[in-house]
């Protein structure tokens, strides 16, 4: 079949070529126009934003490096110190060089420094966060799907459910939670779980939805009920992606446990705050040290385990 | 029914093993697996602490804040005077203004005033030697004559008396507390006060109809300024719900987002290319960029706002700036993927007919990838929209600092409720355009 049989009234090449130069042109038309609208739009973000700033980009712009030249330690040997909670020679009473006065005593001198023990509650945030949201967002996904839920208004109601747990910020629920239960990891944890549900439900019914449909059937054929045929056919096809997907949701979550820790989740988080706000050189460089080794670590290792589940597989960010 | 009998199991068995003799890995690994989570599960409730965090939560708080969110209260206050006479105090800034004549408040010709907590069978009589209350289908007469307030009669279920006060817990609709010489309401009414017009406004407290006749034809209020902008201009200054200072804040986010984002693709884009092992040849290159977009990421949104804000001051400046370095970050390695899975046919074509590199790229690499691209980062604008919220409340602009200062007065629930609804719609806007701009790229399946 060629241009002219399915467009009749195209008859010569002639007439073929100059329709084709028109779209071009029309093309390079809406490609300037586009360029044009995203051009202003940038340009007048950019005077809102510096205008509505308190110190503007090119005054500012020469003192970019002086907070962090501030930041880095007069004895780079404080950094360790901070780290690991050993007394520092320039200790003189203030809270900038106080590093031993952290120490969390597990068993008579042994010690877990400070820093590792906020680390911990984070990580701790993230994962049990994870661990819930999985446990909901499966039964979630699953009447989200519409291969496998034939009732129309559960699908939508469980859909919106999701969406909406995914859209409503989440420093709202950390701050509710944190009047009623006081400051601490739990109104976080809460938080994260919310938005976790939203986010792997969502994930999780796509990967539902685009199962292979026959080991249903043939369970629908033996009579199996709603719950067996979820059971037997469905969640071992998905069980495999529905990891892998939280494993990368665990990634997310353990960056998300910080920032919710600095707006008053307690953690690692808040401690990075107080440091980064008051200008503690040694105690930010350790604790940014720790944190960037901690995230790299936990996405080296959830990527392995990926692997092993999964294979080879690209996965969107999802945020 | 079909009955198999031994020899053909024996048969069915020998034939797939897989299935009959599994290790006791395959069998148990699942359950080992549920088992060691349920007990982390443990662990995790005993590190926090949770059964006693519980129990010593504030639950009757969750009522309180969810009901201020969707309503408002007017706390008038009854003095009795010296002379038995009943003054009437509002607080300064109460939602009725300064001269308020609410019609649920009824001057009785005895003296004694009635107030309306909901309809006519919650209600409350002021009196100088008594206090009436009426509710749940009685009414209990608490004696202030004397030294202490004094219930008359049996005390019932909702009323609570204290050495120097009584009081009436009446639900949603409000509660009593009853002194001797002053009588506290506190009456709840659905809905948000004073959205539109403040107490101070010179359309305040007026219905509708009088209002747009005042705007379309009515004599100017002030002289120097035309009704109408008076109008917009008491709207959008509404000194309780800042209307003009929540939508500011709010586009504010949308900026932050849309510049970080902009910005970070336009970075990431040629970086991608270099970074990506199929066209740009130099491992130890691809590798280094490849950490460097790592790095980038890991170092979190949160770290770039606290180290902007330092440099530039709070402001959507430095929010931009965060959001900047992360996505450069994460679209470096979701450009560089995408441009490792593309068909290499195009290429090596245009490579054939002698062409340069970058025509190559442009001719053999850009019509693969620039859908994928945009449509990554309009996914990446509308997340960051949703994200930038947080990195608000530590000081890098947008509707986030907003959002917290008004959390953590405990009192302003209702203006929280409002920036979470803008903040909902401005994601769901976002959600359907983008899915439909990335739609229309990448034809029928997103993604």
């Amino acid at each position: 079949m060629t241009i002219a049989d399915t467009q009749p009234h195209m008859q010569s090449t002639k007439e073929i070529g100059t329709a084709w130069d028109r779209m071009v042109a029309k093309r390079r038309l809406y490609t300037v126009l586009g360029l044009v609208i995203l051009i202003a739009a940038f340009v007048s973000s950019v005077r809102f934003a510096d205008e509505s700033n308190a110190g503007h980009f090119f005054d500012r712009l020469p003192h970019l490096f002086d907070f962090l030249s501030w930041l880095i330690p007069k004895e780079w040997n404080d950094v360790w110190r901070a780290l690991f909670d050993i007394a520092s020679v320039n200790d003189k009473g203030g809270e900038e060089f106080n590093f031993d006065k952290g120490r969390v005593y597990v068993w008579g001198a042994f010690y877990i420094p400070e820093y590792f023990e906020l680390m911990i509650v984070t990580i701790n945030v993230a994962l049990i966060s994870t661990i819930i949201a999985f446990v909901f967002a499966v039964p979630l996904s699953f009447f989200a799907a519409r291969n496998l839920t034939n009732s129309w208004s559960l699908r939508i109601v469980t859909k919106r459910l999701m969406e909406f747990l995914r859209a409503f910020p989440e420093i709202v629920i950390a701050g509710l939670f944190s009047a009623i239960l006081s400051i601490g990891p739990v109104a976080a944890i809460i938080a994260i779980t919310l938005h976790t549900i939203g986010a792997l439900g969502k994930l999780f019914y796509e990967v539902a939805e685009n199962i292979d449909m026959k080991p249903h059937e043939g369970m629908k054929a033996v009579g199996a009920n709603w719950w067996e045929r979820i059971r037997f056919a469905a969640l071992p096809q998905v069980l495999p992606n529905f990891t892998s997907y939280a494993l990368l949701r665990l990634e997310i979550n353990v960056r998300a446990s910080t920032i919710i820790g600095a707006v008053g989740g307690g953690g690692i988080g808040e401690e990075l705050k107080l440091s980064i706000s008051r200008g503690f050189g040694a105690k930010t460089v350790a604790l940014v040290l720790l944190l960037f080794v901690t995230i790299v670590a936990v996405d080296q290792f959830s990527a392995w385990l990926r692997r092993r589940l999964v294979g080879e597989h690209a996965f969107l960010l999802q945020h | 029914m079909t009955v198999i009998d031994a020899n053909r199991m024996h048969e069915i068995e020998t034939r797939y093993p897989e299935y009959f003799h599994r290790s006791f890995r395959q069998r148990f690994g699942g359950l080992m697996i549920l088992i060691a989570t349920l007990l982390y599960s443990l662990y995790a409730v005993w590190f926090f602490d949770l059964p006693k965090l519980f129990t010593e939560a504030h639950w009757e708080r969750v009522g309180i804040y969810l009901s201020q969110w969707v309503s408002y209260d007017v706390q008038p206050e009854f003095r009795i005077e010296g002379d038995g006479s009943i003054d009437i105090r509002y607080p300064r800034f109460s939602p009725l203004g300064d001269n308020p004549h609410p019609d649920w408040l009824v001057n009785n010709p005895d003296g004694s005033i009635t107030v309306s907590i909901s309809g006519t069978s919650r209600n409350v009589t002021v009196s100088k030697s008594e206090t009436i209350v009426t509710a749940h289908g009685i009414s209990v007469p608490v004696d202030v004559s004397s030294g202490a307030p004094k219930v008359v009669g049996p005390v019932p279920g909702w009323m609570t008396v204290y050495d120097d006060n009584v009081l009436a817990d009446l639900g949603f609709a409000g509660n009593v507390s009853i002194s001797v010489d002053r009588v506290k309401i506190r009456k709840r009414f659905i809905g948000w006060a004073n959205f539109i017009f403040d107490t101070q406004s010179s359309f305040f407290d007026k219905p509708v109809g009088e209002v747009v006749s005042l705007i379309v034809s009515g004599p100017r209020i002030k002289p120097d300024q035309s009704n109408l902008s008076l109008a917009f201009d008491d709207i959008w200054n509404n000194s309780e719900w800042q209307h003009g200072d929540v939508w500011t804040k709010l586009f504010q986010t949308i900026v932050m987002a849309f510049l970080g984002t902009l910005l970070g693709s336009l970075t990431a884009f040629p970086l991608a290319f270099l970074a990506a092992r199929n066209i740009t040849p130099n491992r130890l290159l691809n590798q280094i960029l490849k950490r460097f977009f790592d790095f980038l990421r890991s170092v979190d949104m949160l770290i770039w706002a606290l180290f902007l804000t330092r440099a530039f001051g709070p402001g959507p400046l430095a929010g931009s700036g965060a959001i900047f370095l992360t996505e450069t970050g994460t679209l470096g390695k979701l450009y560089s993927e995408g441009l490792e899975n593309i068909d290499n046919k195009p290429r090596e074509g245009i490579k054939s007919t002698g062409a340069q590199t970058v025509l190559v790229h442009r001719y053999g690499i850009m019509p693969q990838i620039v859908p994928i691209f945009v449509s990554q980062t309009l996914y990446q604008w509308e997340s960051n929209v949703r994200g930038a919220t947080i990195i608000g409340a530590v000081g890098a602009g947008g509707i986030g600092l907003k959002l917290w200062e008004a959390m953590r007065t405990n009192a302003n629930w209702e203006n929280v409720a409002y920036m979470v609804i803008l903040i909902l719609i401005v994601v769901f806007i976002f959600d359907t355009a983008s899915n439909a701009l990335r739609h229309r790229l990448m034809g029928t399946k997103a993604h």
